[in-house]
């Protein structure tokens, strides 16, 4: 420990990634408040951001740090032709807003007609503006996308939000810490999707209330970033606000030359900030478990919150069989919800839309993916899909390799970036009754569609489902 | 922001574990602009039929559903989105507290910024609740943070010391975090030098 005498003790206790990250970002801490805490980017979006807006200009306050703040319209946006008028004048007053406020208040915003607008937790990392050790936080609870990057990133309210673009902080409690380690070799057919499926499964949803995670080992350490980005992305739906990787090299190749990256000799340093971020030895978690990914399945979900899943191949549970009456009356409900009998397999059942998308699973490989398996040949002619990329980036990259022509050749909706029918806040949306197998990360009572009902999965069973027009196990399709 | 003051009412009860914010508010009236209004939305998708017309069977439209200031629901309340419609829709219809065995992190700083005041009573206590006859009536204090029972049995409950001083004040936070200026100038000025 030579050279390490000076440092305070608490250096020297061996930390979590999130407690580093937590200690860099302390800006003051009072007796009996709350710490307050540095955020570093702040990501706004058209649908949690005018209420806080309307609040600066009602106290009369500046955006802080515009230069740390980035806007981009997502939610409510159409899908369609981007040329033709928005015909939903609602939605339409709600992304003029957005931009007018953004230009008004000096912050630069991705807006309907940008070539760089697409979903938040799309684009954010696309440009590199997320990055290791960051606090990074967004009007939405999918921010913990952004923990792929070794970033303490979690969703917050409107209040919170007019909070960060008034004083660029939070009044923030610590977390309980969380270790999720996954081991071993993921099998043929199984995604990061069904990592984090079955995580939420087995843990429910409410499993990580009060927890940060991080996720660690060697399943984790093999995924790729776009495939972190979708584990992480879900950790709130095992009721976690932030779920978090250590970057290693394949974060740094990631990150290197974006357009919001560090360059020269400020990468270099940033780089040597970034190696310090991993969870130092005999550092100690509030809880953990562990996981063997070559006993993951394919997942998918049945009933109406993100924990209600088996493995594709698997039965629905029956309540008779459930003693606890909570959990059989949850259970109950949720099947009556979603049209379905306890103890019948999942395999087979009609499905009336796929949709492949959502800051979940929009990215260039999930589509590649879905394209890997709808190649020559044809979906179901009573199922209607939807592919809807999570950004302009996105869609350009998919288009230089040729996806669209697969994807409309096999009978898919190719359409313009955005949240699209993961909230159905935007016309894309399931009609009363309808099933859908969906790659998105809520199948909540009427989340696609008031009525509707949602199957959770990968993009290669969005797939696989839209050939057959039935829930169908890919590995039968590889 | 009103002070928030000791108060007695009877509860609405939703038994359902996991009540989402979709529930509370579906996404699709989130298009508004306005924190206004949302009262009307409140659990929308329970309340209406495909008509439009109200459910009679939700609670929210029976006589035992008018009127009241606290929903006692069941466990995990609040799970889902981070929409701030969702402790909007619920005050401006009414309420003031909401029980249960837990709730979703970002819903409980939600509540505590728009004096909704979120309590967690043990699984023991919830039970005993719901078995109070429905026109039981709860008191609720926030500066002991007690909930008291009919019968005058009191249950502590825990709230956040720096949430609790500013829903008793009726002050926000940004108020308060303003006033860290210059620790926030300084952090800056360090962020400069990385």
């Amino acid at each position: 420990m030579a050279g390490a005498s000076n440092l305070p003790s608490k250096l020297m206790t061996p930390r979590t990634i999130i407690e580093k990250v937590w200690d860099n970002h302390i800006v003051h801490q009072q007796p009996g408040a709350p710490t307050l805490l540095y955020i570093d980017l702040h990501l706004v979006h058209e649908v949690t951001s005018p209420q806080a807006f309307s609040g600066l200009r009602e106290r009369n306050l500046k955006v802080r740090r515009p230069d740390r703040t980035l806007a981009t319209a997502d939610h409510s946006i159409p899908t369609s032709d981007r040329s033709l008028p928005i015909l939903d004048k609602i939605a339409e007053n709600q992304l003029r807003q957005l931009e007018q406020n953004c230009l008004d208040f000096g912050i630069q915003c991705f807006g309907v007609h940008s070539s760089q607008q697409g979903i938040v937790h799309v684009i954010g990392p696309e440009y590199g503006a997320t990055q290791p050790g960051m606090t990074v936080v967004c009007g939405d609870s999918h921010t913990a996308t952004h923990g792929a990057f070794g970033a303490l990133a979690f969703g917050i309210g409107t209040s919170e939000v007019e909070q960060v673009l008034a004083t660029q902080c939070l009044l923030q409690r610590p977390s309980k810490t969380f270790q999720v380690q996954v081991d071993g070799p993921l099998s043929q057919g199984v995604t990061a999707k069904d990592i984090i499926l079955n995580l939420i499964a087995r843990i429910g949803i409410g499993g990580g209330t009060g927890c940060v995670f991080e996720y660690s080992g060697s399943a984790i350490r093999a995924l790729t970033m776009e495939q972190r980005m979708t584990v992480c992305n879900m950790s709130i739906e095992g009721g976690a606000r932030a779920g978090m990787i250590a970057p290693d090299d394949t974060t740094f190749e990631y990150l290197a030359g974006r357009e919001f990256t560090p360059k020269g000799e400020a990468w270099e340093r940033a780089l040597s900030r970034w190696k310090q971020l991993p969870t130092d030895e005999g550092a100690r978690f509030d809880h953990q478990i562990t996981m063997d990914a070559a006993a993951i399945e394919p997942m998918i979900t049945y009933g109406t919150n993100p924990g209600m899943g088996v493995p594709i191949t698997g039965s629905l549970p029956d309540p008779a069989k459930i003693s606890d009456p909570r959990e059989r009356e949850s259970i109950e409900k949720a099947l009556r919800y979603m049209g379905l009998e306890g103890g019948k397999p999942i395999l087979g059942h009609p499905v009336n839309v796929v949709f492949i998308g959502s800051c979940t699973n929009s990215r260039i490989s999930d589509l590649r993916g879905a394209a890997s398996i709808l190649k020559g040949r044809k979906v179901n002619p009573t199922t209607r899909v939807l592919v809807v990329p999570g950004s302009q980036e996105v869609k350009r990259q998919a288009e230089a390799e040729g996806l669209p022509e697969v994807f409309r050749a096999a009978g898919c909706e190719w359409r313009e970036p955005g949240c699209s029918m993961c909230i159905a806040m935007n016309g894309d949306m399931l009609q009363p009754g309808e099933y859908s197998v969906s790659t998105s990360n809520r199948n909540f009572e009427g989340r696609q569609g008031k009525g509707g009902r949602t199957f959770l999965a990968s993009p290669l069973t969005a797939a696989a489902s839209a050939v057959t027009g039935v829930v169908t196990d890919v590995r039968r399709m590889m | 922001m009103k002070p928030f003051v000791p108060f007695e009412s009877k509860a609405v009860r939703m038994l359902m574990n996991n009540i989402d914010t979709d529930q509370i508010i579906p996404a699709r009236f989130l298009k508004t602009t306005s924190k206004e209004g949302l009262d009307k939305q409140l659990f929308n998708d329970w309340r209406y039929l495909a008509d439009g017309s109200p459910n009679p069977e939700f609670i929210l439209n029976r006589p035992e559903g008018q009127g009241r200031q606290i929903l006692l629901a069941g466990d995990n309340f609040g799970c889902g989105s981070s929409r701030e419609h969702a402790p909007w829709a619920l005050t401006q219809f009414g309420f003031r507290a909401v029980i249960s065995t837990g709730f979703a992190d970002i819903f409980t700083g939600n509540s505590l910024k728009n004096s909704l005041l979120p309590i967690v009573v043990s699984q023991d206590i919830h039970t005993k609740l719901f078995a109070l006859p429905d026109d039981a009536v709860l008191k609720v204090d926030l500066q002991s943070q007690m909930l008291t029972l009919p019968d005058g049995w009191k249950v502590e409950f825990p709230v956040d010391p720096f949430s609790k001083a500013c829903m008793l004040d009726g002050v926000d936070e940004l108020g308060w975090i303003l006033k860290q200026e210059p620790a926030i100038a300084a952090y800056e000025a360090q962020l400069a030098n990385l």
